[in-house]
């Protein structure tokens, strides 16, 4: 498949910290891509260096073909980046702040679009009142929305859903998807192994400056030990029954929850697997 | 290239709108920048209006330019402080990421700041008239004030969208704004230099608002402006210039 985004061997350092030490990846175009890392892994930079904002020190990395550090202007022409602090102006409306973004993009019968935004974001009530009496949720839904008013073909979302209720959350995974299914490629940060799990079509995970893994969700999990599960039963006296039957049979047990693992889990065991293949690699 | 023109107009032109709607939604900040140089006039006419010396001056006629130009200086502040505001948050972010005219943002910053200090220094002016303003200009004689006010109003917003990106906080931006509130105060604005202490009378008299100061006054009681108008052109133009140059280049630079 056509990669979208592709990006060689990126290095970058502040200072004498090394951030990106070797970063490699490819995107398919019209895919989820998670980018996954715990706090402070680099996965901002990744995106600062993608959407233009920061230059890298070495690598290099295209967007729909264009070399974001030769050809900026192209690549920031379809892209758009949604940050981790909404990037809204509060004294202003809602409305007034796609009017804005409207008029930059030079986007046709406006007026009309406007409208249809805030239907589809489910604004439109608050759309004459100022963002600074927004909740959380409605700012980024707004902030969303203004991202994605000049039909980008690749839009970064970093850490789209940090700070949002459960309720916000689940609603802000609908529209990623629904964003995939129109054809859009969507770029996304994330420290919840459950979300990239739920959402990407590709996982990457970043770690100490480097892509430890890469692949579809089903790949990742393969690298994982064994999980174990969690059986919850009405009284000591059943579980003690339950597991003799089990040890004698083997049998099917309703109340089953299978434990996710986290994203330490998951770096430990790679980066144990790392550690043992070094002597011989 | 004719495009790229008319699409940095374009740009400059709906940031320039964003600016003086969000200027609008924080009107105390406009009243503020109006009232508190109308009521440094009137104060200063009161207290010192019949001690000063400034010769056969009307008092009010002789400190109105200093009164401008410290009327500028402060509200010119709220400049620095909403560029510093747009690049410390994510609003920034946005606009970089989008493919816009590199300056358009800055422009629409300085292009509201003009606006917003020719509306208070019409105010100024107007209620100067009421307390017993007398110019004696002609009609070019204050199309030259006009274009020297004008010129200073830029060359301050200049220097404030600088200092805007220069600082790290908005608190940082009015500070290193302050040394501009204090000029006109050592300056020919409010006394004669002649009157000075050594030093401070080689301050007063060649630092910018000296000239800018003493050319307005002269063409506004229709006195010629001599030399004081080409020194005054000179600095305005130059920071104009300068600063607004620096301030382009820390705004492209990327991190």
């Amino acid at each position: 498949m056509e990669s979208i985004v592709s990006v060689s061997n990126l290095q970058k350092s502040f200072k004498s910290l090394k951030v990106l030490k070797d970063v490699s990846f490819d995107i398919p175009k019209g895919s989820i891509f998670a980018l996954l890392g715990s706090n402070g892994a680099g996965k901002t930079t990744v995106v600062r260096i993608l959407s233009t904002l920061l230059s890298p020190d070495g690598g290099t990395a295209t967007v729909c073909g264009y070399d974001v550090e030769r050809e900026g202007d192209a690549v920031r022409a379809a892209i758009s980046l949604t940050g981790q602090f909404a990037a809204v102006d509060e004294v202003l409306t809602g409305r007034e702040n796609l009017q804005i973004i409207g008029e930059l993009g030079r986007i046709p019968n406006l007026k009309n679009k406007i409208h249809e935004w805030l239907v589809t974001f489910d604004l439109e009530e608050a759309a004459d009142r100022p963002v600074s009496t927004y909740s959380g949720g409605m700012r980024r839904k707004l902030d969303i929305a203004m991202s994605l008013m000049g039909s980008p073909e690749v839009i970064f979302l970093d850490e789209p859903t940090s700070g949002l209720d459960p309720q916000n959350r689940l609603a802000m995974w609908e529209l990623v998807k629904n964003l995939a299914r129109d054809g859009t490629t969507v770029f996304l940060t994330t420290q919840y192994l459950e979300e990239a799990e739920s959402l990407a079509d590709n996982i990457a995970i970043l770690h100490e400056g480097r892509i430890i893994a890469y692949g579809t969700p089903g790949n990742l999990k393969a690298i994982l030990p064994q999980r174990g599960a969690h059986l919850n039963f009405a009284s000591d006296a059943d579980a003690e029954k339950a597991m003799k039957i089990l040890r004698e049979n083997g049998i099917t047990v309703a109340g089953l929850s299978q434990e996710m693992p986290t994203l330490e889990e998951v770096f430990l065991t790679l980066i144990g697997e790392k550690q043992d293949g070094e002597p011989n690699g | 290239m004719a495009k790229q023109i008319s699409d940095f107009f374009y740009d400059s032109k709906v940031m320039f709108k964003r600016c003086m709607k969000i200027a609008l939604r924080n009107p105390e900040a406009l009243v503020q920048a109006t009232i508190t140089p109308i009521f440094l006039m009137l104060m200063f006419g009161a207290v010192f209006g019949n001690i000063a010396d400034v010769g056969a001056y009307n008092y009010v006629d002789y400190i109105l330019p200093g009164i401008i130009l410290q009327a500028v200086a402060q509200a010119t502040q709220y400049t620095a402080i909403n560029v510093n505001a747009d690049m410390t948050k994510g609003i920034i972010d946005r606009f970089r990421s989008m493919p816009l005219a590199k300056s358009a943002l800055l422009i629409g910053h300085a292009g509201a700041s003009v606006v917003r200090n020719v509306m208070t220094t019409v105010v100024i002016i107007g209620t100067a008239f009421i307390v017993g303003f007398r110019p004696q200009a002609g009609f070019v004689d204050w199309l030259v004030i006009i274009g020297v006010l004008l010129l200073s109003v830029t060359a301050i917003t200049c220097f404030a969208v600088f200092c805007g990106l220069r600082a790290k906080s908005p608190e940082g931006a009015s500070g290193l704004m302050f040394p501009l509130f204090i000029l006109p105060f050592i300056s020919s604005g409010f006394a004669p230099t002649e009157t000075m202490h050594t030093a401070i009378r080689w301050f007063a008299e060649y630092q910018p608002m000296t000239p800018i100061i003493n050319a307005v006054r002269a063409l506004m009681l229709g006195h010629p402006p001599g030399n004081d108008l080409w020194i005054a052109l000179a600095w305005t133009s130059a920071t104009a210039i300068l600063a607004f140059a620096f301030a382009v280049r820390r705004f492209k630079r990327k991190m």
